[in-house]
């Protein structure tokens, strides 16, 4: 078990409850409960306020213990005192996105006009709506500008979505494994993974949370296919090769004879413990949706014209899934815009999860370029290592009040 | 010819010449920019606005980490993507002869600054000279340091090669400066026949805005 740090904040807050939220498919949401985690103290000048957006199928917690698999959290290794993003210089906010189930409104959650679950009446959502929550939640903690705004996969696409609908907000991006739209095969894979959640009976037309039945196998088979992409075949290969599973011999069965197979099935079963399937369905209806061109006649470098962000752009060397090109695209585009740009391809075999993994180049990276940032922006230096970082906030604190009436606990499936 | 004072900092010796004659807070992109070193030092300086581009992966680290925007890339395929005159100078520093394409590299240096910085070694130079005829050696020296087989300038040239391809490419030459080997700026007259035998760094400042 994980002990939060004692600046570490959970909390739930309810939006829109005023004017409704405006979508981009035209429908009005309201109002609409956000939850999100921080970690840190804003400074008395609101300048040190850190981003992070999360991909597809994490959560807010990027410290743990997770509320649901009671594990530690998602970028622990990242995020904390006199860690790469640093808890004792920045004030550090993750929101679960709009469409998730970890507490913001999705389609597991009830829908105030039938006091029912949503399910498939949840209206269809896109990273710039998602972006729109975040940016009504800041408003909520009082908070104008962003330091930066940091995102790995889904995150990146939500960090370039800041950086271009939020300009004047955004002082730097960092987008990480990520892309300026969907490709063809992203959208394949995303398509799998719907229908194998749609074509379990046990979906019942999305309607599964009301009929007393939840589409597992479907959802495992969906999260198996899509782990797959997140790794790459060198290390996929190196870690199980050809292993067998518990046994000395082939079985001549369907059984798991091979230990990626049984990895595979864990994968998938432990992941229908904490996520729901209408849920991916929308969220990855939405990273379909992205293509950050569409706004500008299909010419990216138009995005971005006048931008004073700084960028970040990081890519794998052996992620298939956002491979290098896409970073690339971006930063032909920013440059086209003569914007301030950063790019490093890290050579890693650990394919598109890397940033998710002890990967020191893509750490070291980070670290110089917040601390640049950082540097220029006069934010009081970094400490040195976690042990001497337990001292006093070097800038006047701040109290901001987040709502934490409720502790999203249990709010899993 | 007034050649531009030395500076004196804490950055390589051949970079300091170039630096010498950037101005203050001009947009500068320097192309194989390596740790940033010149970039850091030219903002830190003159206050300019820099960019870089480098290969290898280390080397973007390390200038990411000096606040140096660089993205990873290279000379050959990187520089097609800026827009015309994005750049008061381009700097193109001991790059030229390790590209694929030493023209297309050229003709884009020009086209996206308005004026752009190129040195290389002088493979004119009489020690390379001397090498090739009385040895019958592929000249190795302190600017060539690599035996043949292993050295990454693919597309070594004399300074009067040089000013031939810029003529051909209607590319007018604003400054040459040729270095010798305890890297003093020598005579550069005429057809620049004397820096082409003493020279053993030559640096250029080209322009393709004809009569600035």
């Amino acid at each position: 078990m994980v002990v939060p740090d004692p600046k570490t904040v959970n909390a739930v807050v309810e939006l829109c409850t005023d004017a409704p939220l405006r979508l981009d498919s035209g429908a009005e949401m309201g109002p609409v409960t956000v939850a999100y985690q921080t970690q840190g103290t804003l400074n008395a000048s609101r300048s040190n306020v850190v981003l992070v957006c999360h991909a597809l199928t994490l959560d807010q917690y990027m410290r743990g213990p997770h509320p649901v698999t009671g594990r530690p959290g998602w970028w622990e290794d990242m995020v904390g005192p006199g860690k790469v993003i640093d808890t004792t210089r920045f004030f550090v906010v993750c929101a679960n996105v709009l469409g998730g189930c970890m507490g913001t409104s999705g389609p597991k959650d009830i829908n105030p006009a039938t006091g029912k679950p949503w399910g498939l009446d949840f209206p269809v959502i896109t990273i710039r709506d998602m972006i729109r929550v975040q940016a009504l939640l800041l408003d909520h903690l009082g908070i104008e500008n962003i330091f930066c705004v940091i995102g790995g996969s889904m995150g990146a696409m939500q960090a370039l979505q800041w950086a271009v609908s939020y300009p004047e907000r955004v002082g730097a991006a960092v987008v990480i494994a990520g892309s300026w739209r969907h490709s063809a095969q992203n959208i394949a894979f995303n398509e799998v993974a719907r229908q194998a959640i749609m074509a379990d009976p046990d979906w019942r037309g999305g309607d599964y949370l009301n009929q007393g039945t939840r589409p597992a196998h479907g959802l495992a088979v969906a999260r198996m296919t899509a782990h797959i992409t997140y790794l790459s075949e060198p290390a996929l290969h190196r870690k199980f090769g050809r292993k067998l599973q518990d046994r000395e011999q082939l079985s001549y069965g369907f059984e798991a004879d091979f230990q990626v197979e049984s990895y595979l099935r864990h994968q998938g079963a432990s992941f229908v413990r904490r996520f729901d399937a209408n849920s991916l369905l929308y969220i990855t209806r939405a990273m379909d949706y992205f293509d950050l061109s569409d706004e500008y006649g299909g010419v990216l470098a138009n995005a971005f014209t006048r931008t004073k962000t700084r960028f970040c752009i990081v890519s794998f060397s052996s992620d298939w899934l956002y491979p290098t090109t896409d970073s690339r695209a971006i930063v032909r585009a920013l440059n086209a815009a003569a914007a301030n740009v950063s790019f490093v391809e890290v050579d890693t075999d650990k394919g598109h999860d890397a940033f998710l993994l002890d990967e020191p180049a893509f750490s070291d990276t980070l670290s110089g370029f917040l601390e640049s940032i950082a540097r220029r922006a006069g934010l009081p230096p970094k400490l040195k290592g976690p042990s001497d970082a337990r001292g006093d906030d070097p800038q006047a604190p701040l109290a901001v009040t987040p709502v934490r009436d409720s502790q999203p606990e249990g709010t899993g499936p | 010819m007034i050649f531009p004072k030395r500076l004196k900092g804490p950055i390589r010796d051949d970079l300091q010449l170039i630096g010498s004659m950037i101005p203050h807070g001009a947009r500068v992109l320097d192309v194989g920019c390596g740790n940033g070193e010149l970039l850091a030092w030219l903002a830190h300086e003159k206050q300019v606005d820099g960019r870089g581009v480098e290969l290898s992966m280390a080397g973007v680290r390390a200038a990411v980490a000096r606040g140096v925007a660089v993205i990873q890339g290279d000379a050959d395929t990187d520089l097609d993507d800026y827009p015309d005159d994005a750049f008061d100078y381009a700097i193109l520093s001991q790059t030229l002869q390790a590209t694929e394409r030493p023209r297309e590299v050229l003709g884009n240096l020009v086209r996206i600054s308005r004026r752009s910085i190129v040195s290389f070694p002088n493979f004119g130079n009489w020690r390379s000279r001397f090498q090739l005829m009385f040895r019958g050696r592929m000249p190795v020296g302190d600017c060539m340091p690599h035996e043949w087989w292993q050295t990454p300038n693919i597309h070594l040239c004399t300074t009067r090669d040089f000013l031939d391809l810029c003529s051909t490419m209607g590319i007018v030459v604003e400054k040459a400066i040729a270095l010798d080997a305890r890297g003093q700026a020598c005579s550069y007259s005429g057809q620049g026949r004397f820096a082409n035998l003493f020279g053993v760094q030559s640096v250029f400042v080209l322009t393709r805005h004809a009569g600035r």
